[in-house]
């Protein structure tokens, strides 16, 4: 795949259909029961390592979990939405609830390793491959 | 609390500038009324405080924010739900608000926009004499 990002107006148009391209793969197999469900998640390569971005918009910090195990990465929480009682609805388009849901990548990870941001209602998880995975160079004596 | 269900982003209809091909998103967007002003939340994850720009103009209220697509350089997509894009909004406002106190705040991705009332748009009690 060519992905380029030399101009800057065509950066954006680029990397949406980059995405775009990338919607209908069957990456994930049938091994994940959570495709469809919220949040919804964009998955990179990085060189030897996953990069996972999930929108959540209107999540705290503190309502926010990320579990990692062998090739899992479990994220769930709660998105709260508080308004007065006082206030009368004029229009509501946001949600809110719990939500849970796991994914699988197919490498083995180093869960340790795996660091996540938070920020301006984005996460992204930097997932590195176990260091067992990673390919070793073989010398030939 | 109810399980959370995926929202697909909308696309703007009419885009007014078309020099990008890019396509441009319009934020969720939640309108409350109290007594004092209209609380307007938008959804606008991934826009920082610096690239996003609230405007009055003609009694037309408008919220723009850019997205910081210089992350996405190093990365090849694998496997994705969702695209990104900027996002663009706009609001008509009645003669009921008071325009020139107008706040915006801005955490997690949400915005939240405070629109007081003008004085002769709050309630009042009369008294009975």
């Amino acid at each position: 795949m060519v992905t380029s990002f030399s101009s800057p107006f065509d950066a954006i148009f680029a990397l949406q259909r980059a995405l775009d391209a990338r919607r209908e793969s069957d990456w994930f197999g049938s091994g994940t029961a959570g495709i469809g469900t919220f949040p919804p998640i964009n998955i990179f390569q990085q060189g030897d390592d996953f990069v996972a971005i999930v929108e959540l918009p209107g999540v705290d910090k503190v309502d926010l979990q990320i579990e990692a195990k062998e090739s899992t990465i479990r994220i769930c929480g709660r998105k709260a939405i508080d308004y007065e009682a006082s206030a009368s609805v004029h229009r509501r388009e946001r949600t809110s609830g719990s939500f849970d849901r796991t994914f699988s990548v197919p490498i083995q990870i180093d869960p340790e390793a795996v660091r996540a941001e938070h920020r301006d209602g984005v996460l992204t998880l930097t997932i590195p491959r176990a260091q067992s995975q990673k390919p070793r160079s073989i010398k030939i004596s | 609390m109810d399980e959370l269900q995926v929202q697909r982003k909308r696309e703007v209809e009419t885009r007014q500038e078309s020099t990008m091909p890019a396509r441009v998103f319009m934020p969720v967007t939640d309108i409350f009324e109290t007594d004092q002003a209209l609380t307007l939340t938008l959804e606008l994850p991934g826009v920082a405080k610096d690239r996003v720009e609230v405007r009055v103009e003609n009694d037309v209220l408008t919220i723009e924010g850019r997205i910081d697509f210089a992350p996405y350089e190093a990365l090849r997509p694998v496997y994705t739900e969702y695209n990104i894009g900027n996002y663009t909004r706009t609001f008509q406002l009645s003669s009921k608000i008071e325009q020139e106190g107008i706040s915006a705040a801005l955490k997690d991705g949400v915005m939240t926009l405070i629109l007081p009332k003008a004085e002769k748009a709050k309630p009042r009690k009369i008294t009975v004499n």
